[in-house]
This record gives C-alpha cells, sequence and structure tokens, in this order.
C-alpha cells in the first residue's frame, strides 16, 4: 500500500505500540517521513495522532516499536533528544510562559556554555529566522499580550530557532483565521522547500487537501491507508477516516422565528487583563432561531458568555431578557430567569470532575432535590437514570465519578443538565470542540431540537461547518465587536472567512 | 530623652539593622532560588536550625569558623536533597514535605546536639566571628562604624543580592530556572530537564539557609540554643513574597525586618516598665501588616506548588 517515493525517509517508525491504562492509542503504527515533503496526519478526535507524534518528540515512550532518524536507530527518552536530532513540535495546547517575551521564551535553554544572556546575537539570529520563513512577531513583546495567531509564530520560531529539519504541528490551523492559516500555509512551503519535512496533524479535510503532499490516515489507533495527495480526494479521505459513508446533515431552517428574548445592547466588557474585550456590542436573541457567533477563539466570545451567565461584570451597556434587566453577579438570576449555560470549558466551569455523574447532573436544579434540609437521593437518582437514559450517557452508572467519562459523554451530561431544564435562552460556547463526529453530530441533533421547541440559542462557534449547519443568522465577531450579520442564506463562507480575519469591506 | 536618640544610637542601630537583617537575607536568596525554579521549601525554618547546630558544633570541636560555615552550607544542602527527592521526584505536595523537613530538622538539631555536649549547666561557646573593618570606608562618620566595620558573613550577604538578581535576569541559567518556575512543561518541549534544575535549585538554595543559620551562632551569638532561629525561616518566606520573587525588593524586606529588630531591642532598654515582650512582636507585626497590603499585586510563579509530570499515565 505505501506509496513509492523517489526520496530518501528521514523518519521511519516502525510497528510502534502506545497504551494508556486500557486504551490502545496506538497500534503497530508505521510511517514514513520523507525530506522535503509536507505529509498530513489525518484523522478524527482519539485516533492516535497526538500520542504518535509525542512519541517521535520523546515526550510519550513507545510500549514498543523502533525509530530510525535519518537511518539510524533513535531511542528518545525526552524532548532534549529529539530536539538534538532536528526534531521539533509546535503542540495544540501552546507551552509558553506569558510573563517573558517573545525572545526569552524562543531562546531559553539554547545557550550551550555561555552564561550570560547574548540578547543581542539572539535577537539578530531570530529577525533572520523571521524574514527567511515570514513568521513576524516583536520580539521584545511580552506573550501575554499576543494573540493566539502569534502565540503559534512563537511556538513555531522555537523550533526553527533550533534548527529543526523535522517539524511537526498537532492541529495548527484550530486557532486561526482563514487568513492566517494562508500565511501559515506558506510558512511551510518555505520549509518544505529547504529540503525539510513537515507533519501536518489535522482532520479538516479541506486543508490536508491544499498543504500536504502525501496523507496518512489513522483511525483508532491504525494507519488504515496512505495516499498521494494528488491522487485522492476529500470524499475519499473522510471515508477512510470515518469507516463508513459520511452524511452531511442538510441545513434545516428556522420553522418560527418568534419574540425577542435576549436583548444586549452596547455592551462594553473587560477581560480578566483589565483590557476592554467587547466593545459596543449590540445582539437580539429571538425564540425558535438560533444565532451564530462565529469568530477565531479570543476575540471576546468568552466574556461575553460570562456576562450572560452572570458572572462578569459589564463596563456599559445592558443585557435585557424579556423586560427584566440580568442582574450581574448572580449566575443563579441568569439560570433563574431561563439562562441554559454550555460554557466553552466544560472540564473547569462546566463540570466539577471530581463528583458523581449524578451530582453534576443536578449542579444547577438541585434545590429541586431538597428534601427538608437535606437532598433527596433517591429522587436525585430517577433524574439521573432518566437522563443517561435520555441522552444516551455512556457511563458505568449515576454514581461513577465524572472524570472516568469520556470527553463526548461529559458534554452530554452538561446538555442533559441544560435541557432538562427547559431554558428559554441557550448559550451554548465552542459545543463540539474536542468531540468526535458522533458525539458532535448528536449534540448539534439536541440542539436543534431544543430551537424547533422554541428556544432561542446563541451558538458561539469556530466551526464553520458546524455554523452553516446550524444557524440560521450568523454574526462574525473579530476584536470584541461584530464584524457583521446575515442570514444564513445570505451568508458566503469567504464573506465570514474576512470578517472573521478583520476586513470589513463586503465581498463582491 | 533626646540625648538617647543622639547619633550614636543612629550609628548602633543601623549596624544592628545590618547584623539583624544578614540571616534574613541568606535565607530569602536561598528561597527566591527555590520559589523561581517553582518548589516551595518551607524546609527553610528547620534548615537554618540544622545549619545553626552544625555550624556551631562544627567550630566547637574544629575550632575554625569557615569550617563551620561550609558544614552549614552541606548539611543546607543534604536536607534540601531530601525535600527535592520528595517534592520534585516523588512528586508529594510541597507543603506536607517541607514542614516535614522543619518537623525532622527540629528534632534533629536538638538530638544531635545534646549527644555532643550533653547537658552541662552552662552552655559551650565559641569564639564567634569578629568584625573586619573595611579600610578608609570604616572611618565614615555614622554609616563607617555601621555599614563598614561587620562580620565577613555580612558583607556575602550583601554581595549576594546583586549576585542572585544578575543570575536570575541576565543569564542563561537564570532564564532556564524562571521558564522552569513559570511553566515546566514550555522548559521539557525545549529540551530542559525540569527535575533536575529544580533539584539544584533546591540545593543552591539550602546552602544559603544553612549559612543564614550559621550566622546566628558563629557571630550573631556565640552557642546555640533550641530557639536561635526563632520563625526567621517563617520570615523569610513572607519576605520572598512581600518582594515579588525579587531578590533586590525581597533583601529591602529584610532590611525593613532588621532595623524593626534593632529598634525593638533599643526600646526594650528605654521603656523597660512596659513588658519586652511587647516589643518583640513589633517586627514579626509590621510584617504580617507590610504582606497584607502588598501581596496583593504580587505574582507568584505560575508553576509553584505544582509537581510536574508529563501527563503519562499507564
Ligand atoms: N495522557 C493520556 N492518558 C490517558 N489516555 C490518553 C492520554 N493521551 C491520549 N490518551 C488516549 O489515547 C487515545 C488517542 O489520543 P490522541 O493521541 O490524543 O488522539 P488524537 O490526537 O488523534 O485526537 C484517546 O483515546 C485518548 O483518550
Ligand atoms: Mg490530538
Amino acid at each position: 500500500m505505501s506509496v513509492i517515493s523517489p526520496k530518501k525517509p528521514v523518519v521511519e517508525m516502525h510497528s510502534i505500540t502506545k497504551t494508556f491504562l486500557d486504551v490502545v492509542a496506538n497500534n503497530n503504527v508505521d510511517l514514513r517521513l520523507y525530506e522535503g515533503e509536507i505529509c498530513a496526519l489525518l484523522g478524527e478526535n482519539g485516533a492516535g495522532k497526538t500520542t504518535l507524534m509525542n512519541i517521535l518528540f520523546g515526550y510519550y515512550t513507545a510500549d514498543s516499536g523502533q525509530i530510525l532518524v535519518r537511518g539510524e536507530k533513535v531511542a528518545f527518552s525526552s524532548p532534549h533528544d529529539a530536539i538534538e536530532n532536528g526534531v521539533g513540535m509546535v503542540h495544540q495546547h501552546f507551552s509558553l510562559v506569558p510573563s517573558q517575551t517573545v525572545l526569552e521564551n524562543i531562546v531559553v535553554g539554547s545557550f550551550r556554555g555561555k552564561f550570560f544572556l547574548d540578547t543581542a546575537a539572539a535577537k539578530r539570529k531570530l529577525l533572520e529566522l523571521q524574514n527567511r520563513f515570514g513568521l513576524h512577531v516583536d520580539p521584545d513583546a511580552f506573550v501575554w499580550t499576543l494573540p493566539v495567531g502569534s502565540q503559534q509564530k512563537v511556538e513555531i520560531l522555537k523550533a526553527l530557532y533550533r534548527d529543526a529539519s523535522i517539524l511537526i504541528l498537532d492541529e495548527p490551523t484550530a486557532v486561526l483565521a482563514p487568513l492566517e492559516t494562508k500565511e501559515l500555509f506558506a510558512t511551510l512551503r518555505t520549509f518544505a522547500a529547504e529540503g525539510r519535512s513537515v507533519v501536518f496533524i489535522s482532520h479538516k479535510l479541506n486543508e490536508v487537501m491544499e498543504i500536504s503532499d502525501r496523507v496518512v490516515v489513522l483511525a483508532r489507533g491504525k494507519v488504515v491507508a496512505e495516499r498521494k495527495t494528488s491522487e485522492t480526494s476529500e470524499k475519499e479521505l473522510a471515508n477512510l477516516m470515518v469507516g463508513h459513508e459520511l452524511t452531511k446533515q442538510p441545513y434545516s431552517p428556522s420553522r418560527k422565528t418568534g419574540a425577542p428574548l435576549l436583548q444586549v445592547s452596547g455592551l462594553t466588557v473587560k477581560n480578566d487583563k483589565g483590557v476592554v474585550a467587547v466593545k459596543d456590542l449590540s445582539l437580539t436573541l429571538h425564540a425558535g432561531e438560533i444565532t451564530a457567533l462565529a469568530g477565531v477563539s479570543g476575540n471576546g466570545q468568552k466574556e461575553l458568555a460570562e456576562v450572560l451567565f452572570g458572572f462578569r461584570e459589564l463596563l456599559q451597556g445592558s443585557v435585557m431578557i424579556g423586560d427584566q434587566p440580568l442582574p450581574f453577579g448572580s449566575p443563579k438570576a441568569a439560570i433563574e430567569s431561563g439562562i441554559g449555560r454550555i460554557p466553552e470549558d466544560r472540564m473547569t466551569t462546566g463540570l466539577i470532575l471530581d463528583l458523581t455523574v449524578e451530582e453534576n447532573l443536578a449542579l444547577e436544579n438541585h434545590t429541586k432535590f431538597k428534601k427538608g434540609w437535606t437532598i433527596d437521593y433517591r429522587a436525585l437518582r430517577r433524574h439521573a437514570e432518566k437522563l443517561i437514559e435520555d441522552f444516551s450517557i455512556k457511563t458505568a452508572g449515576p454514581g461513577a465519578i465524572a472524570r472516568t467519562l469520556s470527553g463526548g459523554n461529559l458534554q452530554k451530561i452538561i446538555l442533559a443538565r441544560v435541557l432538562s431544564a427547559s431554558p428559554r435562552i441557550i448559550v451554548a460556547a465552542q459545543p463540539t470542540r474536542g468531540l468526535d463526529v458522533g458525539a458532535a453530530e448528536y449534540v448539534h441533533r439536541r440542539i436543534l431540537e431544543a430551537r424547533d421547541a422554541g428556544s432561542a440559542v446563541l451558538l458561539i462557534s469556530e466551526d464553520l461547518d458546524e455554523i452553516f449547519m446550524l444557524s440560521d443568522r450568523i454574526a462574525v465577531m473579530f476584536e470584541g465587536v461584530i464584524m457583521g450579520m446575515v442570514g444564513r442564506r445570505e451568508a458566503s463562507i469567504e464573506q465570514i472567512s474576512l470578517w472573521m480575519s478583520g476586513v470589513k469591506e463586503k465581498c463582491a | 530623652m533626646e540625648q538617647i536618640f543622639n547619633l550614636t544610637f543612629l550609628a548602633g542601630l543601623l549596624g544592628a539593622m545590618i547584623r539583624m537583617a544578614t540571616p534574613i537575607i541568606f535565607g530569602t536568596m536561598g528561597e527566591i532560588i527555590a520559589e523561581r525554579s517553582g518548589v516551595l521549601n518551607l524546609g527553610i525554618e528547620g534548615i537554618m536550625l540544622m545549619g545553626a547546630m552544625t555550624g556551631f558544633l562544627t567550630t566547637l570541636h574544629t575550632g575554625s569558623l569557615w569550617l563551620g560555615v561550609l558544614a552549614a552550607a552541606l548539611v543546607g544542602i543534604l536536607l534540601s536533597l531530601l525535600m527535592a527527592f520528595l517534592s520534585v521526584i516523588l512528586g508529594l505536595s510541597q507543603h506536607v514535605s517541607g514542614l516535614g523537613i522543619t518537623l525532622l530538622s527540629t528534632g534533629l538539631a536538638m538530638f544531635i546536639y545534646r549527644l555532643s555536649v550533653g547537658s552541662p549547666v552552662s552552655p559551650p561557646t565559641v569564639k564567634p566571628f569578629s568584625p573586619l573593618a573595611i579600610p578608609l570606608l570604616s572611618n565614615l562618620p555614622v554609616v563607617g562604624k555601621a555599614f563598614f566595620n561587620q562580620y565577613s558573613l555580612v558583607y556575602i550577604a550583601f554581595l549576594l543580592i546583586p549576585i542572585i538578581w544578575v543570575l536570575l535576569f541576565k543569564t542563561s541559567w537564570g532564564l532556564v530556572i524562571r521558564t522552569v518556575g513559570e511553566n515546566p512543561l514550555a522548559a521539557d518541549t525545549v529540551g530542559i530537564n525540569v527535575n533536575l534544575v529544580r533539584t539544584l535549585c533546591l540545593a543552591a538554595g539550602g546552602a544559603l539557609m544553612g549559612i543564614g543559620g550559621a550566622f546566628l551562632t558563629l557571630a550573631h551569638q556565640n552557642m546555640f540554643l533550641i530557639e536561635v532561629v526563632g520563625g526567621r525561616g517563617w520570615v523569610c518566606i513572607a519576605m520572598v513574597i512581600f518582594g515579588n520573587w525579587n531578590p533586590i525588593k525581597g533583601a529591602g524586606g529584610a532590611l525593613l525586618f532588621g532595623f524593626l529588630d534593632g529598634l525593638q531591642l533599643r526600646l526594650q532598654g528605654i521603656w523597660y516598665k512596659i513588658p519586652f515582650h511587647l516589643f518583640l512582636v513589633i517586627p514579626y507585626l509590621i510584617t504580617i501588616i507590610a504582606l497584607a497590603t502588598m501581596s496583593r499585586r504580587t505574582a507568584s510563579p505560575a508553576g509553584l506548588l505544582k509537581p510536574y509530570r508529563r501527563e503519562e499515565k499507564g
């Protein structure tokens, strides 16, 4: 099945197996990487892509298998060894020191035998790299002041500064606006043109088709296919990745748009750093309608959602639910006035992972289960059993600790908790981020059902497929303001992408 | 009353400030190195006591003051390596490991001291460090006597302040230490051995803590008493926070503490009718107030208290 290539392999991974407790993350995986190529590693969430590359980067050690770099057998016990051999990796979740400068983050640990920091020389070398690869970030800026796109550049520069000849990027486009993705691709092409190699991890088919020379498809820990990009299609890759025909859910428009339920006007909010994150924002949600708020994370969506959840103070403006103002500082009041909360950070503010499934299911409505001073655990158990059944949550039982559930099932707990309270307004922030296709599809169906039952939904998302599939109206948020808003029927991907990148003018 | 607060009084007070600040500076510098790498070393109180005891006994038996200082540094390193084993290698709670080291050291110090000298009627003494006058400078009025006629360990402590500052902020090692303390994952993924750096920082810090303890029994006093450290280790912990993990600001806090300590001693003599315990409280009270007002604006190293593990289970 291997695709014949005239070039030499720089990396050969042979029958790599890696097990976490009872999960086989990589099962006898073979992977080759050639000089000067961009190889896409494609697979659904949980397929084992990150694990495989962490093994090549020396962050994990494989249970069994062999790795050869430039023909020589290696056994990396830490990233240090991998870096020595020219392997660099940009993780999906960045590891930067926010309180230090870009330069400090890049050069740390790279001074062999030099005691004093030679910042002048380091800066010269860095600027040279920046020009060569088109990665422009101010070396003296503090990392906490940078938007995510620039932080990613810092991460890439970290690897380039150590003279990586094998660069691994783990889902790099997840945090980028469409124009930033174009820039990244240009950088990667320059890199490969120098005879170096790139592993590009993604589950976005269009990007894989655009950037890669070769695609390796991983599913359930195994390599299921390998193709030359020029000899395959998005459709074939999708089927290989999922293992069956992928049926895209058709867009189903709102049947009936009702009265305005939530009105945000002139809202200005500061973020945790004290910087204005939402500027003079106005938005109205109608019953029976899904309004999408598209945009790359970090453009004020989180702060807006937190105001609606009642735990972030607004600087100016107002939030009206019907004709009642939403009080600040009372998440309880927000819940009581009918706002259903599906938060972005489900592990921290959505659930309490050390409590049981049934306790988590009762978190925002536990007062319903009061019996005098105590909680009626029998009623709670019945409630939980019903929801576990209704939402097909896969768990050992209502008494299981939440931490033991998979990401998709954790999200189902939140969904069950929120929807079972029949909220009039639902604020869903990145509801399917990190979920596999099956779980995401389930979440989508439930949200559509809630809309059809008359709820007003605010869908905060950066996934354009999701937005186009669910929403009735699409607004785009960039640096705290709404760049534009269109009805679903009039919307085009191009226009939304431009707005997401901060370009105001309308497409022709 | 006016005669009391004259120039001689001032010179004496300044001299006392410098002397009282010295053990705090040693401890604070040691603690800053450890905490900048991400480990809170609550063993400091016990390590200083062990340093005080070891330094004293070594000098008592060998007659060499500098051997005593060296032994105190070594015992500080050893105890900090134990701290590193528990909190860095095994990844146990830094609070529990540190308090454990202090408890262990307190018992051990008394035990070894008794084992070595028995229970004589009056405790044995050594001939302590004598002040070393710096030519010319020590002749300056007021400050000459206060600042430039001090023990050599005092000069070393004050030299350490800029040295540690340069080490942390101007050298490649310092950048490595700070990165390990802020984000160990970032350090690991650029090829830095996080646990090794933390262990070395704890050891270096421990040496300074040990010397700080030895100052108390070899210069400040000339004998070992179990209460000789008397909470100074905890004061160092406070000074690290007060100084926002910066050696220069931390030393400023130590000087403030030294000043108040020197002042309360003198006030005890002046207002002898007031129970002296009240004066003893002053420096600690001001420390609490300073800490309460300052610490809201400080930012601890983000990786402090968190043992580092690659997220690899199974
Ligand atoms: N540190 C870990 N501990 C336990 N299980 C893990 C860990 N990392 C990954 N896994 C499991 O291994 C499988 C593969 O994960 P991963 O490599 O992250 O997939 P991908 O990157 O393709 O989404 C998943 O089932 C995941 O839950
Ligand atoms: Mg992954």
